[in-house]
């Protein structure tokens, strides 16, 4: 594992490099594709509407893993990731146009865990069109 | 229908191997639109360490959910699948999922909760590689709404 940021460059509230992530419905159709979870939901309106939802939405396994390049850009090394959970909290809808969705990924330092681990926590803020998309978004991340 | 308590601290045998393949993690990273090299570059991932090009942290998500219909699919449990969503999601990492590993999956069931007639059920996936060395952690809430609202 080789961390690009050295613990000691970093204090509880450094905010790391935010970044948006364009989602349509022709990213949801291969993410589909890419981890196998063809539930209609992230890829067929009609079936959405008729279980409630407002729209194709997408997937929450999606958001995770797009809310932690911000982290794993950030570390240089995706292997510095030592612990990642999210509660998927609001669902990305995505409609049928040429704009599809936004991600937007902030990211700051939570915490300096262990002196000696090297590890920090990073808490991170996902949003779509307003709303948190994600809650206790969270990563431990070892530094160099 | 409130889900049997007993079935707490159930562990479902371990799943046959999944193998990793370099073009599957290359088909991931592209699908999240995540051009770091050392998700396609073998060369780029040994200058970190790595001995191969390893996957993005929540790839492995794809083998431990499938792992987890062991639990989702038990008829003896009785969980309504068409109901289900999401809750949370966690991964603890002893090292990133890489090329070549033979991933071994081991579901328990953590918890069993019932909150406002919803089902919650945790589900801890322990991912071995083929020495049976630990990778990572899954844990995964479900949430299946109350037949009402479905």
């Amino acid at each position: 594992m080789t961390a690009q940021i050295s613990y000691d460059d970093v204090e509880v509230g450094t905010e790391l490099p935010a970044q948006s992530f364009p989602v349509s419905r022709a990213t949801l159709v291969r993410y589909a594709g890419a981890s196998g979870d063809f539930n209609p939901i992230h890829w067929n309106e009609k079936f959405a509407k008729e279980v409630g939802l407002p729209d194709v939405i997408a997937h929450g396994m999606f958001t995770m893993a797009e809310a932690i390049r911000v982290v794993t850009d950030w570390a240089g090394d995706p292997g510095a990731v030592a612990e990642y959970g999210v509660r998927f909290t609001k669902p990305v809808v995505v409609p049928n146009d040429d704009n599809g969705a936004l991600i937007e990924v902030s990211a700051k330092v939570a915490a300096k865990l262990d002196d000696d681990a090297r590890t920090v926590r990073v808490d991170l803020t996902a949003m779509s069109a307003g709303q948190k998309v994600l809650g206790m978004s969270r990563a431990v991340v070892r530094l160099a | 229908m409130a889900l049997d308590q007993s079935f707490v601290g159930r562990t479902y045998p371990a799943t046959d191997p999944y193998e990793v393949g370099r073009e599957k993690i290359r088909e991931f990273a592209e699908a999240i639109g995540d051009t770091n090299p050392a998700y396609t570059d073998a060369e780029a991932a040994k200058a970190l360490g790595h001995p191969d090009v390893i996957a993005p942290p929540t790839f492995v998500f794809a083998i431990t959910f499938k792992a987890a219909g062991q639990v989702i699919e038990d008829p003896q449990l009785g969980l309504d699948y068409s109901r289900v969503v999401h809750g949370d999601q966690k991964f603890a990492y002893t090292r990133p999922v890489r090329s070549g590993d033979r991933l071994a999956v081991t579901s328990t069931i953590e918890a069993i909760k019932t909150m406002a007639g919803n089902d919650i059920i945790d589900i801890r996936g322990e991912v071995h590689d083929e020495a049976g060395e630990h990778v990572v952690t899954a844990f995964t809430k479900l949430v299946a709404r109350r037949a009402e609202e479905a």
